[in-house]
């Protein structure tokens, strides 16, 4: 009986411990380390050391697509992957702008132009292996991306390959056409030079080297669906155990020679990263020192977000870089009212943009009000405003005289589409509700799952048009930090779709789509920069998108790691110059 | 007897077909319905920059376009036969019992789930130890004491542990006790029984307090009051008139009869826990059968989320048949009718 009464009492202990220590716990868990700061590592290197091993330790509050190069489309993993593969070009690994300098990686150096941009000659560095030792030749480069391009098989990853280069007719990919000669696209004169055949004028073939897409594949060791499951390094590093929805780790690849690669210094013994991991958990996980990254690069969870406005140590663990992406919402001028301009203008006018950074989780996790379609990141960008308003607040006055010059001086009703497991959208949503009720335009908000949203609803031409989806609340980040990376896909008419499925469902200017034609054979990096520049008005100037806030993201530091910065291409840390202090 | 489990066993069956085909409704009948086409129902598994024509050759692939019937009866003759599916590089085989196969993660259902399944089970019988010995001792002498400082302090934080959710409790004690204290494994930390027993149950801890602490306040509860009511019993009576000892007449007399609801309620209780605790599974990052159902739904995975759900559906209709067998064991009254 004693011993009995012993445990209850031992166990009911036990518990209100737990419950008591969880009330009192400050829960900072940050140490106090005087080198750290606000933004340590935003423009500049935090704690830059050289010293080697050591395991990164990464968690992800979800799953990637894959870890298969031809099948991937996140910005993360895209950063992650230069760890276990070499593409044919990459981003200068370091801080603030100077990442946006391109270099080659398993080229020599970048690609030459030649026939007005449509054919572009890669040489390869000679000496770089895959993990089992075997050279990497330009044939395995080319079937790395000749396989990307099959999209039964690899649906996830970006089809500027197979949309651009010049396949031939009947060609479906290595596994259904193996036999189709497809020296049109891709040639090898020899094992150390590719040469890739555009249908048009390309400019942005740099860029497009930086992709995974572009990393080498060996024929004999491709498994199709099968490959993520063991993908063949020719990185620093190789992967030492995969298991689908919970982790995967790499460890040092022998094969990898440095004196191939002057971009990764490889510092770390390995990688681990678990997935499926919940969000609050990382964060407090990342501030005990068990983990060191949020591998999906979305920022902190609401909850350390909060603790970390009021907790100055805390907020001194903390980086808030922009993210090339933009928040915004297009004005779909197929719904009447907004064929007509001066409807969209009392949009533009109306809406207060205040409420749209404070939807997105305001000035630090949202990031700053935006006036332009490209983001402070991208070269080329300039900071206009063709609809100024106090503040940014709206300026219902102007809004008002808009709605009379359309004919419509009390208002008129109208859907707003957002994406439902989206509560910032949402919350985008009913801002613009609020605020454009005080000039008589009513907004209905309507929520539709995420998976179809671009296919079936949003971005549906005769579903908009027929279900009067005035506006839908819409995102977009750049797939590299040029204005063909951000614009591309979100202001050319030609890429609307009556089947639905694409980003852009408002914009169709025919000189808009002129000037992009013209940015696309453009190869001087300033012309260029200024062409999207030019564009990037031309959009605004038709008021067909609300811009409403140049993401950034509150990312948390680990105290463990060295070598930390953020990449502006990737925006989020670099994974392949982080170090360890000690483990 | 024999009959009645024979009985017990065909109704089983014929609950897991039933449950099949409403689950197997709800997730591609309900949205054919509401008006999504093959095409709609397969652009989930083709990524975002997926052609029209891909999308119909995924559709056609997963048999979308066949009635939904014939649908329903080649996943429930997979199950028994097996299947191959094309995955256009190769064919895939799926070996019975074949519950479905991703198409966004390319692998076969049960594996998966045999896979997770030992998580879970660890952390439900872990917890469910605890939870009895602890909830079931405490409610016991409460009910002895009733009124006393003990029963009215137990009672207290037996309505602190019903109120809690596990994503508080839990998050709280991973904050405090491992990444502050440094005395409990981290979230995420599984390591299997055969391979380090000690690691196991160390690792396994904190999930197992978390989840024990919300189960033990419910038993502790349910066992007091079950208690108070028998122990005024007649019966209990004429064994204190025997002349019993009074802890032969709690354990023996009082606790058994007391015992009957604590049973039906378990059985539901592990039921469930065996078929995925999802929120402790999704605080401490444990991959069991419950995170991988959540998992699953984040990405519309269907036949993941069926066969779990079918998996699920075993666990529990298993366990209420254990317990209407155990009623005839533990209450003499059911053995008499």
């Amino acid at each position: 009986m004693r011993r009995t009464r012993t445990r209850t009492l031992a166990a009911l202990g036990l518990v209100a411990a737990l419950a008591l220590a969880g009330c009192g716990s400050s829960g900072s868990g940050s140490s106090d380390k005087t080198k750290d700061a606000f933004n340590a590592a935003v423009g500049k290197v935090f704690d830059p050391s050289s010293t080697k091993g050591g395991i990164v330790k990464f968690a992800d509050e979800g799953q990637q697509d894959s870890v298969d190069t031809g099948d991937t489309y996140y910005g993360y993993s895209w950063n992650f992957a230069r760890l276990y593969g070499r593409s044919l070009t990459m981003f200068t690994p370091a801080p603030g702008k100077a990442s946006n300098t391109i270099v080659g990686d398993l080229a020599e150096g970048l690609g030459e132009p030649s026939d007005n941009a449509k054919t572009w000659t890669f040489k390869l560095r000679s000496g770089v292996k895959f993990e089992d030792g075997t050279p990497i030749t330009s044939k395995d480069v080319k079937y790395g991306v000749e396989r990307s391009t099959d999209k039964d098989v690899f649906p996830d990853g970006p089809t500027y390959f197979d949309d651009n280069l010049a396949w031939p007719a009947n060609y479906k990919g290595p596994y259904k056409t193996p036999d189709v000669n497809t020296d049109s696209a891709i040639a090898t004169p020899d094992d150390q030079t590719i040469v890739f055949h555009f249908k048009q004028p390309f400019s942005d073939m740099n860029y497009l080297g930086t992709t995974p897409q572009s990393m080498p594949v060996p024929k004999a060791k491709d498994t199709g669906k099968k490959y993520k499951q063991h993908v063949v390094s020719s990185g620093p590093y190789m992967f030492s155990d995969y298991q689908d929805g919970k982790s995967f780790t790499l460890k040092r690849n022998p094969a990898w020679d440095a004196k191939t690669d002057p971009n990764r210094k490889a510092l770390p013994d390995g990688y681990e990263v678990s997935l499926n991991v919940d969000a609050n958990d990382i964060d407090n996980r990342i501030l005990a020192g068990d983990l060191d990254i949020a591998y999906a690069t979305v920022g902190v969870a609401p909850a350390m977000r909060a603790r970390a406005l009021s907790d100055p140590k805390l907020k001194a663990r903390l980086d808030n870089p922009y993210a090339a992406r933009l928040q915004y919402t297009s004005i779909n001028p197929s719904v009447k009212p907004f064929d007509n301009i001066d409807c969209r203008k009392a949009i533009e006018y109306g809406m207060d943009r205040t409420a749209y950074q404070a939807a997105y989780g305001g000035k630090l996790a949202g990031g700053d009000p935006a006036t332009t379609m490209l983001v402070p990141v991208i070269p080329g960008f300039k900071k206009f405003d063709l609809f100024p308003t106090k503040d940014d607040k709206g300026d219902l006055d102007k809004a008002k005289q808009a709605l009379t010059a359309c004919g419509q001086p009390n208002g008129f009703s109208t859907t707003m589409a957002y994406r439902v497991e989206r509560p910032l959208e949402k919350a985008t949503a009913e801002a613009f509700q609020q605020q454009l009720a005080k000039i008589g335009i009513k907004i209905t908000p309507k929520g539709f799952p995420k998976a179809d949203y671009f296919s079936t609803y949003a971005g549906n031409p005769p579903y908009v048009k027929k279900n009067g989806l005035g506006l839908s609340v819409n995102s977009w980040g750049a797939d590299w930090n040029d204005g063909y990376g951000m614009l591309s896909q979100i202001v050319d008419g030609r890429v609307i779709r009556q089947t639905g499925g694409s980003s852009n469902s408002s914009i169709n200017i025919p000189e808009v789509n002129t000037k992009l034609d013209e940015a696309s054979v453009e190869v001087d990096p300033d012309k260029k920069a200024q062409l999207y520049a030019d564009i990037d008005k031309q959009v605004m100037e038709q008021a067909l998108t609300y811009p409403g806030v140049y993401a950034k993201l509150l990312l948390l530091r680990s105290k463990n790691l060295t070598n930390v910065f953020i990449n502006d291409n990737y925006g989020g840390y670099d994974f392949v110059s982080l170090g360890v202090k000690k483990k | 007897m024999i009959s009645y489990i024979i009985r017990r066993l065909f109704a089983a069956v014929l609950l897991l077909l039933v449950v099949s085909m409403i689950t197997f409704a709800i997730f591609y009948l309900v949205p054919r319905i509401a008006g999504a086409g093959p095409e709609t129902l397969a652009a989930r598994y083709v990524g975002r920059t997926a052609s029209a024509d891909t999308v119909h050759r995924m559709a056609q692939n997963l048999g979308f376009y066949d009635p939904i019937y014939v649908q329903y009866w080649n996943w429930l003759k997979d199950i028994f036969t097996g299947a191959d599916y094309n995955l256009g590089t190769s064919i895939e085989h799926c070996a019975r019992p074949c519950l479905g196969y991703s198409f966004i993660d390319n692998t076969p259902v049960w594996p998966d789930l045999v896979d997770r399944a030992p998580v879970t089970f660890s952390l439900a019988i872990g917890a469910a130890f605890l939870w009895v010995i602890f909830g079931v001792s405490i409610g016991v002498l409460s009910a002895l004491r009733r009124g006393s400082v003990f029963d009215r302090a137990a009672m207290t934080v037996a309505l602190a542990g019903v109120s809690l959710p596990i994503f508080f409790t839990g998050l709280i004690a991973l904050a405090f006790v491992s990444y502050k204290l440094g005395i409990g494994a981290a979230g995420g930390s599984y390591t299997p029984f055969t391979q380090n027993p000690a690691e196991w149950a160390y690792d396994l801890l904190l999930p197992w307090i978390t989840l024990a602490f919300l189960f033990s306040a419910q038993y502790a509860r349910l066992t007091r009051a079950g208690m108070l009511e028998t122990m005024g019993e007649d019966y209990i009576r004429t064994a204190r008139a025997k002349g019993l000892k009074e802890r032969r007449v709690v354990v023996k007399h009082g606790l058994r009869g007391a015992l009957t609801p604590i049973i039906t309620i378990f059985g539901l209780d592990i039921g469930l826990l065996l078929g995925g605790a999802i929120l402790t599974e999704k605080t401490f990052s444990l991959n069991g059968l419950g995170k991988y159902v959540i998992d699953a739904i984040d990405k519309q995975d269907l036949p993941k989320i069926l066969g779990a759900t079918l998996l699920a559906t075993f666990f529990i209709v298993l366990a209420n048949l254990v317990v209407d067998l155990l009623y005839a064991v533990v209450d003499p009254r059911v053995r008499t009718r």
